[in-house]
């Protein structure tokens, strides 16, 4: 049964109950995670357009008379200007692969990298709206939205898969000029997407990061024997008669393409960061933040 | 080996030639490949083997596997090790046995090997007679079923004596053939067993079962110039060998006990040797047997009687002894006498009193002081034998004239009576034979024993009774009565030849001796213990444990001294009037060799290997090594992950956790180890394991930038627990406060304080500095004067501007963690301290602060990731950065205060100082 037929008017309680199943855990953990994080309102501290003051300065030439503060200036001999603090909000667009290679785990007591993913990406949408920004994700037609009511929209968004196949790209449907993305994904599928994507993206001032997120087993290749390795959907097979030999190989294979994926950044102005999910969510999500804030 | 190896299906082993089909087949079937769902593949694709060594099961696993099967095939054709040959032999049985005493130290496996011979008669149904030689009874041979027997043999006991062999021949001859007789020798070489030997073959076949195990005895110890002689004999090996032989008799207490122990070594090729032993008098007369260590034989035992017991006499004259005449004195002959058997002891009555001496005897010693007299009548009746010489003293005084004197059994006429002199007629008295009655009955008279001299005991109705001794004409010569539990004896002429020849013979020892003044030569002779009947008191029995005698009769005195032992004359102890005789298995002239059998006879050891069924080890083998296949068959297709790991983790946990106990010290070493060797920073683990991460992330970023800025480089840090680990290994701990945090013991508030005391710090945190101050009501504020309470904390203040802490490292002003708090509080300056005019500083020159408290959350702003990136945001933007910063700082300041203490608050940097501050 394909995926149109089970969206009936009739399922659509089912599916709603289920994907509500999972939603509560999934904003719950975003809340927590982006709680460590948020300690007050993203501001960009700088003048601007917005509503906070930000400071009085000197009247220089050219400043418009409607500009002046009059009320300040009374109180000296020069003229000041009042400035606010620059409150423009901005668009960041989140970009979370959800094809089956993310649905691996390695070990049942870590959570699968889509799990990861889609926390992290919550976490961040959470941020970025507390802090008065659009949020919107790629794969939607939607531009991006601020306001709580956004979240829920983005995580139910988050909970429906939407990319067949083994290994998915970052394909934007969406992504303004001067925003700001975010792509989650494990970036082993065919990079030349990647560099096609960001290549588009850097042409329209679009800045951000790459988060390549990764099972330990993975970056560590633990296997030895006869084994036949298939893709999660099963449509990719490889059978080695001994594992463990292949292990440097691979390993080779691995860092050459994090190399690929850093070089594209690198190139485009963006930034990269290899996230294991072994490894608390906190400073990854800390990174995050800090590379919107300095990147704008 | 292979021959003593059987099987109960040969034909099975038929099935081993499968073996390299097998082979050929298990090689070409490679191990089935695992799946696995890996992204990974994408990367993988591509990519060659290296070789191709897996395609086939490697040969260590097939030859595994052919083991496993070969072990299977071997199992079930049923193999038996040392399979049981019948043995052929028809017509009744005989099974004598020599069951000496030389045959107990074996006796069980003899019994064993019985029991086996009887099982094969049972199954060949020969009626069977079993016999021990000794006891044969005259009657027709007692022929019946082996079970009959079987079901005897536990109670055959070894018999403390060796078998009459003339009687066991003319036995055997007797009975009528044909008879197949084996027979169970002791290996000890007798006369009249060849003719017993040619008996027994002309009743039909014989064989001979005789034990390998070496026969060891131990003969009767003497003593000769005060050491005890033990001789000890063996038949068997020739080698080296040590044996141990150990002395037992009673304590002090009375209670059995062993009393010495000594080694005694058979040099090779010896056959007898002996033990001298030297023991204190006290010990020595407390030994009742000898044994042989481990040696389980009535020959291995020698009871010791009274032969080793010297008994203490004391000698007392009533005349000095003068010089130059020895022969007259009255106690030369008496010395003479007791010296070799008797320890003899000298001295003034008093003295030897308090000795308290076996045996006093006086020579011609007629008054003794009333306090004298006093003490001798108690030690009589305390069981003392005094022994008394007449003489011209005791003849001529007063004593036990009128009436009777205590310490005399007689009363004495005046003057006494001098016979065959040269004034006198008639001619010197010889000795009447002793009466029935008399200690001394049996002892033969020499004919040249003459008395010229006595003195006469008044006529009186117990004279006759109590005269053990009289002269030829009837006069009493000895006399004794009974005082208390002891005794008087009165001889009633000198203790010198002076009155009489006696002391000159060889009687007069031996009369000495049936008194038990002296104790007997080793070797009683058959006319020492003759005309008395000894009453056996303990016996031994075969396997040389003493048993009381119970209600056996007595044995005659010639017997005992000389008659075979049999099973009338037991070896034991024996009791007769005075004292005791034992009589042992060895004597001092035994002497054992070894049998030797004719060419024709053949001989058998004891030991018999059973029959061992190999085939339930085979087979557990082959479930074994097919277990070890299975497992190897994983672990090569590497499926030997996941769940099985972690079982066989259990397992060796399992394994291994007596010897991680066992290392539990090296464990608390390691620690120590790890905290000492270099500078470690720690913290107070709080049972919160969120908590405690963040505490050591916090102490791990704080150790990075100590190691970047400093020349501090701290090892990785520690969480210690409280109650377990020992703090002193380290200069600073770091305790978060949470309000939920248990209570230390009071044994970890005592190591809390020594820590203190001896100069460490505690930083509390209580975290809490965003929402309240110092000291205010917050859960965890509430939670650290709790937690602080027991601890030896000194007055505290916020810290001065001019604290140490403030210019250790850096010059700082504010100690911010995540807080920007100011609330942070150490120990107070002392109140004398004051700020000299133009100085910057007070002179501080006090300690280290044993505590600083804060509720800045230091720890959360130092903390990094393991790729040393922050954990926690500081602040907002840049100002969060240099507050990061700052609080790096204070940490620097903080650990180089613990590690440098005031060097900073001398006063020799002040100008330093001064000029950095730009004042």
């Amino acid at each position: 049964m394909s995926d149109t037929a089970l969206h009936t008017p009739a399922t659509l309680r089912s599916r709603s109950e289920s994907v509500a199943k999972s939603l509560p855990p999934l904003l719950a953990d975003a809340q927590h995670l982006a709680a460590t994080i948020l300690l007050g309102e993203h501001g960009r501290k700088r003048a601007g357009a917005g509503d906070e003051f930000w400071q009085y300065r000197p009247a220089e030439a050219g400043d418009a008379y409607r500009s002046i503060d009059w009320r300040r200036s009374a109180r000296a001999d020069s003229h000041f200007v009042r400035q606010t603090e620059w409150q423009a909000a901005q668009s960041v667009m989140i970009g979370v692969d959800d094809a089956a290679s993310m649905t691996f785990t390695g070990h049942s007591f870590r959570p699968s990298k889509l799990r990861r993913a889609q926390t992290l990406a919550m976490a961040l949408g959470i941020l970025a709206i507390r802090g008065g920004e659009r949020v919107g994700l790629t794969h939607l037609a939607d531009p991006p939205r601020g306001g709580e009511a956004q979240l829920i929209r983005m995580a139910a968004a988050l909970m429906d898969s939407h990319e067949p196949g083994d290994y998915g790209a970052p394909k934007p449907r969406i992504l303004p000029v001067g925003s700001r993305a975010v792509f989650f994904s494990d970036f082993l599928g065919d990079p030349g997407t990647i560099e096609t994507v960001l290549g588009q993206a850097a042409d329209r001032d679009v800045k951000g990061a790459l988060v390549q997120i990764l099972d330990p087993h993975e970056e560590l290749f633990p296997f030895d024997g006869r084994t036949v390795f298939e893709s999660m959907s099963g449509a990719i097979r490889f059978e080695t008669l001994k594992a463990k030999g292949l292990k440097e190989a691979y390993l080779e294979r691995l860092a050459m393409r994090k190399a690929r994926l850093k070089d594209i950044t690198r190139r485009t102005g963006w930034r990269y960061l290899c996230h294991h999910t072994d490894q608390p969510a906190e400073p990854a999500l800390l990174w995050l933040y800090q590379m919107l804030d300095r990147t704008s | 080996m292979i021959s003593d190896l059987a099987f109960d299906t040969p034909l099975l082993l038929v099935a081993l030639i499968a073996l390299p089909i097998l082979w050929w087949l298990l090689r070409a079937v490679p191990p089935a490949p695992i799946r696995r769902r890996f992204p990974g593949v994408a990367l993988l694709l591509g990519l060659k083997d290296d070789d191709s060594q897996s395609d086939k099961t490697p040969w260590w696993l097939l030859l595994l596997r052919m083991i496993a099967v070969a072990a299977a095939i071997i199992g079930f054709a049923g193999p038996v090790l040392n399979p049981t040959a019948e043995r052929s032999g028809e017509g009744p049985l005989l099974i004598v046995m020599d069951a000496s005493w030389a045959s107990a130290g074996d006796w069980q496996a003899r019994l064993d090997r019985v029991a086996l011979l009887l099982d094969e008669a049972g199954r060949a149904g020969r009626p069977v007679a079993l016999m021990q030689l000794g006891s044969q009874d005259t009657g027709p041979l007692p022929l019946q079923a082996a079970n009959a027997w079987a079901a005897r043999v536990p109670n055959l006991a070894p018999r403390p004596y060796a078998p009459d062999m003339d009687a066991a021949r003319a036995w055997a001859e007797s009975l009528e053939g044909p008879l197949e007789v084996f027979w169970f020798s002791d290996g000890i070489e007798r006369p009249g067993r060849d003719d017993l030997i040619d008996a027994f073959q002309n009743l039909g076949g014989l064989s001979v079962f005789q034990g390998a195990r070496d026969v060891t005895a131990v003969a009767p110890p003497r003593f000769e110039d005060g050491v005890i002689h033990v001789p000890a004999l063996r038949i068997g090996t020739t080698a080296p060998r040590e044996v141990t032989i150990v002395a037992h008799g009673l304590d002090p207490a009375g209670i059995p006990r062993e009393l010495a122990r000594e080694v005694l070594q058979f040099g090779p090729g010896e056959m007898t040797a002996e033990l001298a032993l030297s023991l204190p008098p006290e010990l020595r007369n407390r030994i009742s047997r000898f044994e042989i260590s481990g040696e389980r034989s009535a020959g291995a035992v020698s009871l010791t009687d009274d032969s080793l017991q010297r008994r203490e006499v004391a000698l007392i004259s009533g005349t000095p002894e003068r010089e130059g005449q020895i022969l007259l004195t009255p106690l030369h002959f008496l010395r003479e006498a007791l010296e070799p058997t008797a320890d003899v002891l000298d001295g003034a009555l008093g003295d030897l009193l308090m000795a308290s001496p076996d045996v006093i005897i006086m020579a011609d010693v007629a008054q003794l002081s009333p306090e004298e007299q006093a003490g001798v009548i108690e030690w009589v009746q305390d069981g003392g034998l005094l022994v008394r010489f007449a003489g011209p003293r005791l003849a001529a005084s007063d004593v036990a004239r009128a009436q009777m004197d205590p310490l005399l059994p007689v009363r004495l006429r005046e003057g006494g009576r001098s016979v065959g002199g040269a004034m006198s007629w008639g001619e010197p008295k010889a000795l009447r034979p002793f009466a029935e009655t008399s200690p001394f009955f049996g002892l033969p008279i020499p004919d040249d024993v003459t008395v010229t001299s006595q003195v006469l005991a008044q006529p009186d109705p117990m004279l006759a009774e109590r005269t053990i001794a009289a002269l030829a004409d009837g006069t009493p010569l000895v006399t004794r009565a009974a005082l208390g539990q002891g005794s008087v004896v009165l001889f009633h002429v000198t203790a010198n030849a002076e009155w009489s020849s006696l002391p000159l013979s060889g009687l007069f020892v031996q009369m000495l001796e049936r008194l038990a003044v002296s104790t007997r030569p080793v070797n009683p002779a058959a006319q020492d213990l003759d005309g008395v009947t000894w009453v056996p008191e303990q016996v031994l029995d075969g396997f040389g444990t003493l048993r009381d005698a119970g209600a056996r009769p007595g044995v005659a005195g010639a017997d005992l001294a000389e008659a075979p032992l049999s099973a009338d004359i037991l070896p034991g102890l024996y009791a007769g009037a005075e004292r005791r005789v034992a009589r042992n298995v060895i004597g001092p002239e035994t002497v054992l060799a070894a049998a030797s059998w004719p060419a024709d006879v053949p001989v058998e050891g004891m030991t018999v290997l059973a029959p061992t069924d190999l085939m339930a080890a085979f087979l557990t083998a082959a479930l074994a090594l097919l277990l070890l296949d299975a497992i190897a068959a994983l672990w090569l297709s590497g499926r030997l992950a996941g769940l099985t790991r972690r079982a066989a983790g259990i397992l060796l946990a399992l394994a291994l956790t007596p010897m991680a106990e066992a290392q539990g010290t090296t464990d608390e070493d390691l620690l120590a180890l790890l905290a000492t060797t270099e500078i470690t920073l720690a913290y107070v683990e709080t049972g919160n394991a969120r908590m405690d991460d963040v505490s050591r992330a916090g102490l791990q970023g704080l150790s990075n930038t100590l190691w970047q800025r400093t020349s501090v480089e701290p090892a990785p840090p520690i969480g210690v627990d409280l109650e377990t680990d020992e703090l002193a290994f380290f200069p600073m701990l770091y305790w978060p406060i949470s309000p939920e945090q248990p209570l230390p013991s009071a044994e970890a508030y005592a190591r809390l304080n020594t820590y203190l005391r001896s100069g460490g710090m505690i930083v509390f945190d209580t975290r809490d500095a965003d929402i309240g101050g110092f000291g205010t009501a917050t859960p965890a504020g509430r939670r650290l004067r709790q937690l602080a309470g027991p601890l030896d904390i000194p007055p505290l203040e916020p810290i001065p501007s001019d604290h140490v802490l403030t210019r250790t490292f850096y010059l700082l002003q504010d100690f911010p963690g995540r807080h920007l708090s100011r609330d942070v509080w150490v120990e107070a300056s002392p109140p004398d301290a004051e700020q000299v005019e133009g100085m910057p500083f007070r002179n501080l020159n006090d300690g280290v602060t044993p505590v600083v408290i804060g509720g800045n959350d230091w720890a959360a702003a130092w903390a990094v990731d393991a790729s040393g990136r922050p954990l926690f945001p500081v602040g907002r933007g840049f100002t969060g950065e240099r507050q990061r910063e700052i609080a790096h700082r204070f940490g620097v300041n903080l650990v180089m205060h613990v590690l440098s203490g005031n060097y900073k608050s001398d006063q020799v940097h002040v100008p330093a100082l001064l000029d950095r501050l730009g004042q």
